[in-house]
């Protein structure tokens, strides 16, 4: 069993949402995507937040990156204020944002090359990561040449190339079919476990949220608001088999239980 | 079913890499004919329609001042071959330099259109309206000011031709996902970096889109200019064949700059091909579908 504690509140915060709202003004008057959000997470801690769509998870995600503003309310960063989009995170946006006319390793190239890194061994480090991924062979190949969970493997590379303290993730697999996904999750907590960075991922799929976690904060319907913040207290590495564990299944009715009494699903 | 009726049983006997070498084997035969056709219909149809027009018009004796046989043509043509290269360098010329003037202004002034909203509003309605004005019409006028040298020719292939270079580059520029554009800030790129790494050749094949139609616009605009008042050129040759009812010169003129035309397209193609490399597998990927 992990120890970690529910709330951040004993140690010192990462990553600090204070108060955070968002309203965008449309054609249909203004929207309220989000409405006074406030998350703490600690460093190195994997952070899922779940929601049906619409309910501001990728604005949050968005304000975090620094690519957003808020309408009020902040972002922190180990204190410092988050007022320029952030260039110390990896992010892996829901389709894998590849350049065309850039082969796999290119594409994964581009993030040493935005951050400078030395161009040799930033090459290596690109190809160990893509062969982690179980991408070598595929390193010449075009992103059309790819499948989608190539393609989105090849994202989550350019993602981590340079080491990033946090890794920003919005549905990184809500497009892949349903084998590919289980495959990409395990990677994932693979990745997460060699290196302990930071996580933010924003998912509408409850066991993938789940299965990842240290913590899930599930979102109410627009306007997002915190509904609840579980702590997913299963051991790790957390396997296949465990899905079908008496745990996994009351964390799932959990949050299936909310989403009943909040309308968001409806059992006729 | 019956034992000796299922046809699985018969299969199992197949050596499987045996069978995949007679797959590739026929494969690549496919392959090879597919390309064949490829050129042979085409010129086929083409010597079919010469055939037909060269017994037409003798068997129904055409005057050739009407309709030339294409054997007259190509005599023509080969006799006059020296003529035809004079003025087609001319107009080779014009061609080129409006297409280079197209390309001068209409890059810079898709790029202002980009990235200054309040250009793009005033000067966006007058771009659309000199498209919309008849540039033949203009031609006179240009003549009157610019004379009739070469300037005028220049001037109006460039008219002609500049239009969908800047439209194209605008909206090669404009079209881009966001989520492109949020990477390049999440890694750090600034707006420069952004422009030459990510929106730039990302416009690419729509530039390139653009430079094929232009290029065949510029030479519609050569021709236009020696129409309306010129001393040489493709378009003065015609005009000339034409008053004096050289019908066979006439022709050859246009055969010439058909082939003009086609071999400017194809030099844009090439330039393509070498700045894109991923089109060239593209391209064959989709021949290959196809076949």
């Amino acid at each position: 069993m992990t120890s970690f504690s529910s709330g951040a509140d004993g140690e010192r915060a990462y990553l600090c949402v204070q108060d955070l709202s968002k309203v965008y003004a449309t054609h249909d008057g203004p929207v309220r995507a989000l409405e006074q959000v406030s998350v703490r997470a600690r460093r190195g801690e994997f952070l899922s937040v779940l929601g049906p769509s619409g309910c501001g998870k990728s604005t949050l995600l968005m304000i975090a990156a620094g690519l957003l503003r808020p309408s009020s309310g902040a972002v922190s960063i180990d204190g410092a204020l988050v007022t320029r989009p952030r260039t110390d995170i990896g992010i892996v946006f829901q389709s894998p944002v590849l350049l065309e006319w850039r082969t796999a390793l290119g594409n994964v190239m581009l993030q040493a090359e935005a951050k400078k890194l030395e161009r040799t061994a930033a090459r290596r480090r690109a190809r160990e990561l893509l062969s982690s991924v179980g991408l070598s062979g595929f390193e010449d190949k075009y992103p059309h040449e790819l499948s989608g969970g190539m393609r989105q493997r090849v994202s989550l590379c350019r993602a981590l190339i340079h080491n990033p303290n946090q890794l920003l993730m919005d549905e990184p697999f809500g497009a892949l079919d349903a084998l590919t996904r289980d495959q990409l999750v395990l990677d994932l907590q693979q990745i997460w476990n060699e290196r302990r960075m930071t996580v933010l991922f924003v998912t509408h799929s409850v066991p993938e949220a789940v299965f990842l976690s240290d913590r899930v904060m599930v979102m109410t319907p627009r306007p997002g608001r915190v509904d609840r913040m579980i702590d997913i207290e299963l051991p790790r590495p957390r396997t296949l088999a465990m899905r079908e564990t008496p745990e996994f299944a009351s964390y799932v009715r959990e949050i299936l239980d909310l989403f009943l009494a909040r309308g968001i699903l409806r059992e006729h | 079913m019956a034992e000796t009726e299922n046809p699985l049983a018969q299969s199992q006997g197949v050596d499987i890499a045996e069978l995949e070498a007679r797959m590739e084997g026929s494969r690549a035969r496919r392959e090879r004919r597919a390309r064949f056709r490829q050129i042979l219909y085409p010129f086929g149809v083409v010597i079919g329609l010469l055939v037909v027009w060269e017994a037409g018009t003798r068997i129904l004796d055409v005057p050739a001042f009407l309709l030339p046989p294409p054997s007259a043509i190509a005599v023509s043509f080969i006799a006059n071959s020296s003529l035809l290269l004079f003025h087609g360098w001319i107009t080779t010329a014009e061609i080129l330099l409006g297409f280079a003037l197209s390309i001068i202004v209409g890059i810079p002034l898709a790029l202002a259109i980009f990235v200054w909203p309040a250009f793009s509003r005033s000067i966006l309605p007058l771009l659309v309206s000199s498209q919309a004005m008849p540039k033949v019409a203009v031609a006179p006028l240009f003549l009157v000011w610019f004379g009739f040298g070469l300037l005028p020719k220049v001037l109006i292939a460039f008219l002609i031709a500049f239009f969908p270079v800047v439209i194209n580059t605008a909206v090669g520029l404009a079209s881009i996902e966001p989520e492109k554009i949020y990477l390049a800030r999440s890694m750090g790129f600034g707006a420069i970096t952004t422009f030459f790494k990510i929106r730039l050749p990302n416009a690419l094949p729509a530039i390139f889109g653009g430079l094929k139609i232009s290029i065949t616009l510029a030479v519609v605009g050569a021709v236009v200019g020696e129409f309306v008042g010129g001393d040489a050129g493709l378009g003065y040759l015609l005009m000339v064949a034409n008053g004096s009812m050289d019908t066979q010169l006439l022709f050859a003129g246009i055969v010439a700059l058909t082939v003009l035309g086609v071999a400017l397209f194809l030099l844009i193609e090439l330039a393509e091909r070498l700045a894109l490399p991923r089109h060239i597998i593209a391209g064959d990927k989709a021949i290959r579908d196809a076949a």
